[in-house]
């Protein structure tokens, strides 16, 4: 006997068990549901929104009228409130540091003097980018601002400095954090560590819940093989999976405008992997858990990685070799790359496929060690 | 009955921990035969019969189950026979019906329509089918777990105090049903504390601690222990069962009812004892030992040997 036998009636009757559980039970089916929807709140809303009246601070060198144009636009965008003004960088420094101030600009001796001789004056702008969500859209908003604030006093004469490439030369020094990570990376992220989370969590709850609660021993009377309980009890939730994938897509595009450049129909064939491997995951931890705290513990300690070590909170190329080593095994590491490179970069199966691999090999693991682990007795 | 052995097993021994829970225990069960397994709480019934369908792995023990090998082949086995648990343990959110489809789907049972509408309508819950069964009371529970194992026809069923909970009427029919089905050939091994219950198996085994104190018909029982029993009615019993107690050469004074039973198995021994109290007061009769008077009595030596 072998832990590999296979019966498709005895794996058909596991899977028609769990969806009639599965559907039963509304309050888990609620939360797969709710999950989702409240990362995406949490993650693309409140942490990720638009701010706006950013305090801060002018550091005017020159007075002429067109440095005060400028400046009126910006605060006209809303994004600027201007709250302090100060005389030297180094107080400009320290305000920074203190977290008064998000922003401090930098309107240099001679600018005027320097625009009308067409000299292209820069503009130093100093941000707090410790969170790059804050600072932004804000910083992006500049970009269009300097080319167009000046339009009505760069007339006449002056007309010749409002082409291209531009009157004036920005410079945001980004403190603190320099790579930003926006919001267009954050939602379709979002995909992948809902679905690690669910997934995982989901089914490592599967085999440790039948052993507590005492029909483990009658299902191992019967003559089911590990590999049919497991696969079985995994099949259920490719459907879930699938659903929360729909709910986030469906936001991410009408909500938060996430450009989808590539191919939808493809990142929902490769998602299957994916979501296949996170089951499987699961289901193999709740072969090792004693009892189902234990399988939550272990499903919390898999996310941390993900998590972390995956690219989805930090920027991967940033991170230490050996993190990214850790990360390369992560199947969710791989996701991150392939729905990323759909959605925004429009790559199509040729730029994704050596992503896929690493995933498929990681699920085979996981099962595999699934079906050792899987105990055919009670003790 | 036939010679075939359907349950041949020998010394059979668990251990959790370095605690002997099961030991060196050898059966014999013939086809077509009831076997009463009695025993009292924590004496390792339910870990014998869960080594024999191979939910637990033996420590030491061979012999065969249905004609497999009880330690390697116990796929063999599970396909052929039914185990009922102790505790109910079919799936509390699935419904009667959908419990029973999924047994019948599990060994993939040919005619698993007629074969789980038939099992509804033997168990008398057509109109309740659609019922979950977290929501049925104790007794119809066990009624439930038996009809779903023997739902794939096993030749060979493990039923682990199917009744307990069970009312009269239904326990009766249920008896009726066992002896019908082992008419037919079926083998059963049942673990119960019913007396009257064991009095209906064909063959009994005891057992206490893991150790196998008898085996055999009821009557062979009763023949190896000896017991000789005197019924007493009268005034004043407790008093009179307090100063037997304290004698050597009486096993038991034990109230039934308005009488009281005391057994001891030297007879001249306890005829002596029981004579200062032969008076008007107290109404002697000898009777046969019951099988229960017989288990306490087991009981009883096998706890006097180990404290002496
Ligand atoms: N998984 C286990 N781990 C450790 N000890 C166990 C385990 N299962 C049973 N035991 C112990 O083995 C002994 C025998 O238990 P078992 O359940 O076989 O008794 P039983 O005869 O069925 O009792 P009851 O009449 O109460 O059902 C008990 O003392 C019990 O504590
Ligand atoms: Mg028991």
């Amino acid at each position: 006997m072998t832990g590999w036998d296979f019966s498709p009636a005895r794996f058909w009757a596991m899977v028609v068990k769990e969806f009639v559980q599965m559907r039963r039970d509304r309050l888990t089916f609620a939360m797969m549901v709710g999950i989702p929807l409240l990362q995406l709140i949490l993650f693309g809303y409140a942490i990720n929104s638009d701010p706006r009246h950013l305090p801060t601070a002018v550091i005017l060198a020159d007075n002429g009228r067109q440095g005060r144009t400028l400046l009126n636009a910006m605060q006209n965008t809303t994004y600027f409130d201007f709250v302090r003004q100060f005389k030297t960088e180094s107080e400009g420094h320290e305000a920074l540091a203190r977290g008064d101030v998000q922003f401090v600009i930098n309107i240099p001796e001679n600018f005027t003097r320097d625009l009308l001789r067409g000299d292209r004056p820069s503009i130093l702008v100093e941000a707090d980018a410790t969170d790059p969500g804050t600072t932004s859209n804000a910083i992006g908003s500049l970009n269009v601002l300097l080319n167009t604030a000046l339009q009505n006093d760069l007339k006449g004469p002056l007309a010749f400095l409002a082409g291209t490439p531009g009157p004036i030369d920005l410079r945001v020094h980004a403190l603190y954090n320099p790579e930003a990570i926006t919001q267009y990376n954050i939602v379709p992220g979002l995909i992948g560590v809902v679905l690690t989370m669910t997934m995982v969590m989901i089914t490592a709850l599967a085999i440790t819940r039948e052993r507590e609660s005492g029909t483990m021993e009658n299902l191992l009377s019967m003559p089911v093989r590990p590999l049919e309980v497991l696969i079985g009890k995994i099949i259920p939730y490719i459907l879930v999976g699938y659903i929360q994938i729909g709910l986030i897509l469906f936001a991410a595009h009408f909500l938060f405008r996430v450009p989808m450049a590539g191919s939808l129909p493809l990142l929902l064939i490769i998602t299957f992997v994916f979501i296949i491997a996170n089951l499987a995951m699961g289901v193999t931890f709740s072969t090792v858990a004693e009892n189902q705290r234990q399988a939550i513990q272990m499903g919390f300690f898999f996310f941390l990685p993900n998590i972390l070590l995956s690219g989805f909170a930090f920027s991967f190329r940033g991170m230490p070799d050996w993190a990214q080593a850790i990360g390369e095994l992560l199947p969710l590491t791989h996701f991150l790359r392939i729905v990323r490179g759909i959605l925004l970069k429009g790559n199509g199966l040729a730029e994704v496929a050596p992503e896929i691999w690493p995933i498929a090999l990681f699920t085979v693991v996981a099962l595999a060690i699934g079906v050792k682990r899987y105990r055919q007795t009670l003790d | 009955m036939n010679d075939e052995l359907a349950i041949d097993v020998r010394g059979m021994t668990k251990r959790f921990g370095n605690r002997t829970v099961v030991n060196h225990i050898d059966l014999q069960v013939h086809t077509g035969e009831i076997c009463g397994f009695l025993g009292p709480n924590g004496s390792g019934k339910t870990t014998f019969i869960r080594m024999l369908c191979g939910l637990l792995r033996a420590e030491a023990g061979s012999g065969t189950v249905l004609g497999y090998d009880v330690i390697t082949e116990s796929d063999a086995i599970k396909l052929r026979a039914g185990y009922m648990t102790q505790k109910f343990s079919f799936y509390e959110d699935l419904s009667i019906f959908e419990n029973l489809d999924f047994v019948a789907r599990m060994y993939s049972i040919e005619d698993r329509r007629e074969a789980v509408a038939e099992s509804v309508e033997r168990l008398g819950l057509g109109e309740r089918k659609d019922q979950l069964a977290g929501e049925l009371s104790g007794g119809w529970k066990q009624r439930l777990a038996l009809a779903a194992c023997m739902i794939h026809r096993p030749k060979l069923l493990l039923l682990d105090e199917p009744t307990a909970g069970v009312d009269p009427q239904a326990r009766r029919d249920f008896w009726e049903q066992i002896h019908q089905l082992a008419g037919q050939g079926l083998t059963f091994l049942i673990a119960t504390h019913y007396m009257d219950e064991a009095e209906r198996c064909h063959r009994l085994a005891f057992i206490l601690n893991g150790n196998l104190l008898a085996q055999g018909t009821v009557a062979e029982i009763l023949e190896q222990t000896h017991l000789t029993t005197w019924s007493v009615s009268g005034s004043k019993l407790l008093e009179l069962a307090e100063q037997l107690r304290g004698q050597p050469g009486t096993q038991q004074a034990v109230a039934f009812g308005n009488t009281l039973h005391v057994s001891g198995d030297d007879s001249d021994a306890l005829e002596r004892i029981i004579a200062p109290f032969r008076t008007e007061h107290y109404e002697w009769r000898r009777i046969d030992a019951g099988l229960e008077d017989v288990f306490i009595h087991l009981m009883e030596r096998s706890k006097e040997r180990e404290s002496s």
